[in-house]
């Protein structure tokens, strides 16, 4: 049963700067060979070392990242089988990516529970804990399957559930013709199996990249701080990053370029824009910060949007917000050096007036876990908590939908070589057993189904 | 442990047994009328199979009947074959079943269906002589050795401390046997309805079997309703043919046994037309006198062969269905009026008819009607065709829920074979979801059930492009004579043809095209791309465009018999997607492989779902492959039993 090589994030989402990607299976080392250039080839490193090299591309040889490869050969491993772990410390972005690489090169995303699994199978693990493996391997399923319901209600699940309607229906044309030859169903032509294809594959693919659990972890959600100068958008750059990598000056517009950098937030990438405070200037160096900020909100997924509480809520103020609503952009208020508000009342009133703001003290930390909550609130909508087992999932799904997209590509080019419908259907099929994999649905019964629903056949 | 249901049945099967001790083998006054190994009830379709698997094995074997002038009847159309059902008589014939050699033998017109559409869809039909079949299958059975044919019906199920002991017939004798094969089709509690009238019988006008059902419940067999229908027949004379199509036969006969050489035969056609308007006005200003409406009817009818009014309501939109008209035979005028099936009353459907064009005078020889039936709950077999329950008991054909000729000969042919498997203490045949159309038909009904009568369709095989007509004998004629039924004849001119399709696959590999003039002429009359290296015969083989028949052309073509170039023409053109579908069976193999020992207690095992532990005691599959597949079992569920397994295997290992 066990003889395909798997691959997952064993580290836990959070903050942790290191990501592992664990790989265990027959072409664990072969698939590594595929992307990883270091010194020696994974295939000749000795085993149970650990190697610098870089994660590449194999198309384009470009770069993903640089990377610490440990090679353990079986049977002395976790799961008994080869394994290798590759960690990256590019967070949950880079390590995104690098599963995709996998995926694409061989391993297949690992079920919940697996590596503990085959470590059981393969008699790495002790008897007596085998009731505790199976009790993993059952909650973290159903965990990971409510949320991965979670994640599908709504938009996605309707537009799978359409695609999945849309091959049903096409399928079960063509299976109509090929189990009731006589009935006098319209006869599904080539052409119309290779438009209905076209059409399915287009929508399938938007769906890919709507995919937004999936788009998110691919491209990080980009999130720009914004406000007039010297509000502490630096100072909050610096403090969500841990980094000191805005200078941080009394002096405003000290920030003159727009400064990036990655955070993790409970497994949620966020690529962070630290802007030039947005005021009319006649420092053209400082303008030209200015222009870059506007164009930064407008390319944002989410704005946070400082003031400082000591002053008043001013028109520049009003201006990074109208900016916003012009630009349809959803934006957090926050509320930053409430310290310095010594009248009680004068903080309660502001926090009755916008009560959706966020009140926080950056020099004396308080409130900054309210910022975290609202970015990851906002990139998760409802309130689902996150692990590895739920990011997996997502991947799987995504591959899954992939995987039934080059499907339908077969039959289009079969199409086009005028094969036959029974071979036109077996593709149209296993492409519907890959969406069936993510919404439990057993393609076979639905398409008999079908026939039965749609054509009457009959003695 | 059990469910209520089944702690009823078990104190039922204990009350019956001690009920029966008394009655049957400690009363001097009960006759004994024989005494078999095997015995068959119904001699349909499933019970012919059954009855001359068993007897060629070696087993003194009873077949019975309620009617012996009913043997292999076909009440319903009378064809075999067509799609997914052709497949399965191939299958039943590489086995060494009979149906196939009865069909060849009492055709009257041939068809293979799907010629264009691939050949994992090409499925051959007949048209057969009903009368002469059921005559030609009662002599075979007659002529059988080890075989006794007989008459009677058959009342009650003896059973002895959960084991199957004999039965007793309608007279009273006892009939004693080791194992007991029930194929009683649709006559268990038959009954008949034609609009408003509605009376006990079988099909075709025969006797029901109204006491076996009871005998059935008693023992803690659940039973299900169904119900299906037949169109009326007609007389030829009254038929006016200018107005109908004519579908004739295929010039080429391929006949469906591996056994039968080139077939050359006189056909006769069959004939179309189309209802109209006016056959759905009077439908549906008459909807109210059909029982199916009125709720007259409880049980429940297949979704694939609804009868005319069904099609008529639920496919409102639609003008006009077509209607085909089917000889029944060459010693008989009736004909059979394939679209029209119906419970209507007779005044409804003589004027339904004759609303047809070409059926304006139709007269009616016998009314189109529905039968209700019981049949049993099909989950509570095991793959084997017995019942978990009941040691020595088997279930075969249209009792198991199924719907059609070929499905019922299917399952006999396997409860025959099993039967003997268990008398001899041998492993039980069972032919999986990647075997064969047989393997996807049991397992669909004994690991899903079934709750409509069940019809196999292509669309059903999840390894389609395998198991195809042409190559059920390289599938299954091995099986069959290690099993012991195929013949050393069969066997020898299956091995001899292997050996061909091995010769001719490798001559093709071998031979090499020279990029000349002739050869890229050829290539460019069947628009097919040129060549400037040389091509093997293989390799060009390979495009879709290229069919073998075109290879005679430039080709110093072999004179291989047409089934052999058949073969090696669709392995080579679909070789890749043959070997996709071999890696697909080679893991579904592996779970099917991991068996389940009977003993698991699974509403004990931590970490199964609630829903799985109730459906796996229920069913207690047989193998993980077989669990995988029972609704409500997650792929979770079956990382855990995967886990059950191997801890309890080291468990045994660590008391050893």
């Amino acid at each position: 049963m066990i003889n395909d090589t798997i691959a997952g994030i064993s580290t836990a989402v959070g903050n942790s700067g290191i990501s592992v990607i664990r790989m265990s299976g027959p072409e664990a080392v072969l698939i590594a060979d595929r992307l990883f250039k270091g010194k020696k080839r994974v295939s000749e490193q000795e085993s149970h070392t650990v190697q610098y090299g870089k994660i590449l591309f194999p198309e384009t040889g470009e770069s993903i990242d640089e990377v610490l490869l440990t090679k353990m050969k079986a049977p002395r491993t976790y799961t008994r089988e080869d394994v290798v772990e590759i960690s990256s410390h590019g967070g949950y972005t880079i390590a995104r990516a690098l599963l995709n690489l996998l995926y694409e090169n061989g391993a297949r995303p690992a079920e919940a529970g697996e590596f503990t699994k085959r470590a059981f199978l393969n008699g790495r693990i002790d008897l007596s804990q085998a009731e505790a493996v199976m009790d993993i391997i059952q909650a973290r399923t159903e965990r990971v399957s409510k949320v991965a319901i979670k994640q599908l209600e709504g938009d996605v699940s309707q537009r799978l559930n359409q695609i999945r309607e849309s091959i049903i229906l096409l399928l079960s044309g063509i299976e109509v013709n090929l189990d009731y030859p006589e009935y006098d169903a319209e006869e599904v032509t080539i052409n119309q199996i290779e438009q209905e294809t076209e059409k399915i594959i287009k929508e399938l693919d938007n769906l890919i990249k709507s995919f937004r659990f999936g788009k998110l972890l691919r491209e990080g959600m980009e999130v720009v701080i914004a406000g007039k100068p010297n509000v502490g958008k630096s100072s909050l750059m610096n403090r969500l990053t841990r980094k000191n990598k805005s200078i941080v000056t009394d002096i405003p517009g000290t920030t003159r370029d727009v400064i990036e950098d990655y955070i993790n937030i409970k497994g949620i990438p966020v690529k962070l824009l630290d802007t030039a405070g947005v005021r009319s200037t006649h420092d053209i160096v400082e303008q030209q910060g200015v222009e870059r900020s506007l164009k930064a909100i407008s390319d944002a997924d989410l704005i946070i949007v400082i003031f400082d509480s000591s002053r008043e809520i001013g028109g520049e103020d009003q201006s990074i917000i109208n900016k916003a609503k012009e630009e349809q952009k959803p934006y957090i208020l926050c509320f930053n050096k409430i310290d310095l508000i010594e009248d009680e009342e004068k903080l309660e009133a502001l926090k009755m007036e916008n009560p959706h703001a966020k009140f926080i003290s950056i020099t004396e930390d308080a409130g900054i876990e309210k910022i975290e909550e609202s970015i990851f609130n906002f990139a998760t909508e409802n309130n689902q908590d996150i692990d590895n087992q739920v990011l997996i999932t997502n991947a799987r799904h995504e591959h899954q939908l992939k995987r039934a997209k080059e499907y339908l590509e077969t039959v289009l080019s079969n199409c086009k070589m005028r094969m036959t419908l029974d071979i036109l259907a077996l593709d149209l099929k296993a492409s519907l057993e890959e969406l069936g994999k993510i919404t439990g649905h057993h393609a076979d019964e639905d398409v008999v189904n079908a026939i039965f629903a749609r054509f009457c056949l009959g003695k | 442990m059990t469910s209520p249901e089944g702690i009823l049945g078990l104190i039922f099967i204990i009350k019956l047994t001690e009920h029966i001790k008394v009655r049957s083998v400690k009363s001097m006054s009960d006759f004994t009328g024989g005494e078999y190994k095997i015995i068959v009830v119904g001699a349909g379709h499933a019970g012919c199979e059954a009855a001359l698997a068993a007897a060629r094995l070696g087993h003194k074997t009873a077949i019975f009947t309620i009617n012996l002038d009913s043997v292999a009847n076909m009440p319903c159309n009378p064809n075999i074959g067509g799609t997914a059902k052709g497949q399965l008589v191939r299958e039943i014939d590489a086995l060494g079943g009979e149906m196939g050699l009865a069909a060849d033998a009492n055709f009257i017109q041939s068809k293979i269906l799907n010629r264009a559409k691939g050949p994992a869809v090409y499925s051959l039909r007949a048209q057969i002589d009903r009368r002469a079949y059921s005559e030609h299958m009662k002599l075979v059975l007659e002529e059988q050795e080890n075989l006794d044919v007989k008459q009677a019906e058959v009342t009650d199920i003896i059973c002895e401390e959960g084991k199957v002991k004999g039965i007793r017939v309608h007279t009273g004798t006892i009939y004693l046997c080791k194992i007991l094969i029930l194929t009683t089709g649709t006559y268990l509690k038959g009954r008949i309805v034609i609009g408003d009238s509605s009376y006990e019988s079988g099909p075709d006008g025969l006797l029901p079997a109204n006491k076996l059902s009871d005998s059935l419940k008693k023992l803690g067999i659940k039973l299900l309703r169904f119900k299906t229908g037949t169109p009326a027949r007609i007389n030829e004379r009254s038929v006016d043919f200018s107005k109908l199509i004519e579908e004739p036969g295929d010039d080429e006969i391929v006949p469906f046994s591996f056994m039968t050489g080139d077939l050359k035969k006189e056909q006769v056609s069959c004939y179309m037309t189309h209802t109209n308007a006016e056959t759905h006005r009077i439908i549906r200003e008459n909807i109210h006198r059909s029982p199916l409406y009125s709720g007259d009817i409880e049980g429940i009818g297949p979704r694939y062969c609804p009868s005319i009014e069904d099609k008529i309501v639920r496919f409102a939109d639609k003008e006009s269905h077509q209607v085909f008209v089917e000889p029944m035979g060459l010693g008989t005028k009736e004909m059979y009026v394939q679209g029209m099936s119906t419970s209507m009353p007779e005044d409804i459907q003589i004027k339904m008819l004759r609303t047809l064009p070409g059926l304006e005078n139709a007269v009616i020889m016998r009314p189109a009607y529905a039968i209700e039936y019981d049949c049993i709950d099909s989950t509570q077999l095991d793959l084997s065709l017995e019942i978990k329950t009941i040691d020595g008991l088997f279930f075969a054909g249209q009792i198991n829920g199924s719907s059609g000729y070929e499905e019922a000969a299917a399952q006999g042919l396997i409860a025959g074979i099993n039967a003997v498997m268990k008398l001899e203490n041998r492993e039980p045949l069972i032919l999986t979801r990647a075997k064969a159309y047989i393997g996807v038909l049991i397992d669909d009904l004994v690991t899903k059930g079934t709750n409509e009568p069940y019809r196999m369709m292509t669309s059903r095989a999840e390894y389609r492009l395998y198991l195809r007509q042409d190559n059920a004998d390289a599938r299954l004629t091995q099986i069959g004579h290690d099993i012991g039924l195929v013949s050393e004849e069969r066997y020898s001119r299956f091995i001899k043809k292997q050996e061909l399709i091995g010769q001719e696959t490798e001559r093709l590999k071998k031979t090499i095209l020279p990029p000349s003039k002739e050869v890229n002429e050829f290539l460019r009359r069947h628009k097919s791309a040129e060549i400037v290296t040389g091509i093997r015969l293989y390799d060009l083989l390979k495009r879709p465009e290229i069919d073998i028949e075109y290879l005679k052309e430039i080709d110093q073509y072999s004179d291989m018999p047409k089934e052999v170039i058949e073969q090696v023409a669709i392995s080579i053109k679909y070789e890749g997607y043959l070997k996709r579908q071999m890696i697909q069976i080679e893991q579904f193999r592996r779970m099917e492989e991991r068996l389940l020992p009977e003993d698991i207690d699974y509403k004990n095992i931590q970490g199964l779902s609630l829903e799985a532990r109730q459906k796996l005691d229920n069913q207690k599959p047989q193998s993980l492959g077989q669990a995988s597949r029972i609704s409500g079992v997650s792929p979770a569920d079956i990382s855990v039993l995967l886990i059950y397994l191997e801890s309890r295997k080291r468990k045994n290992k660590e008391k050893d």
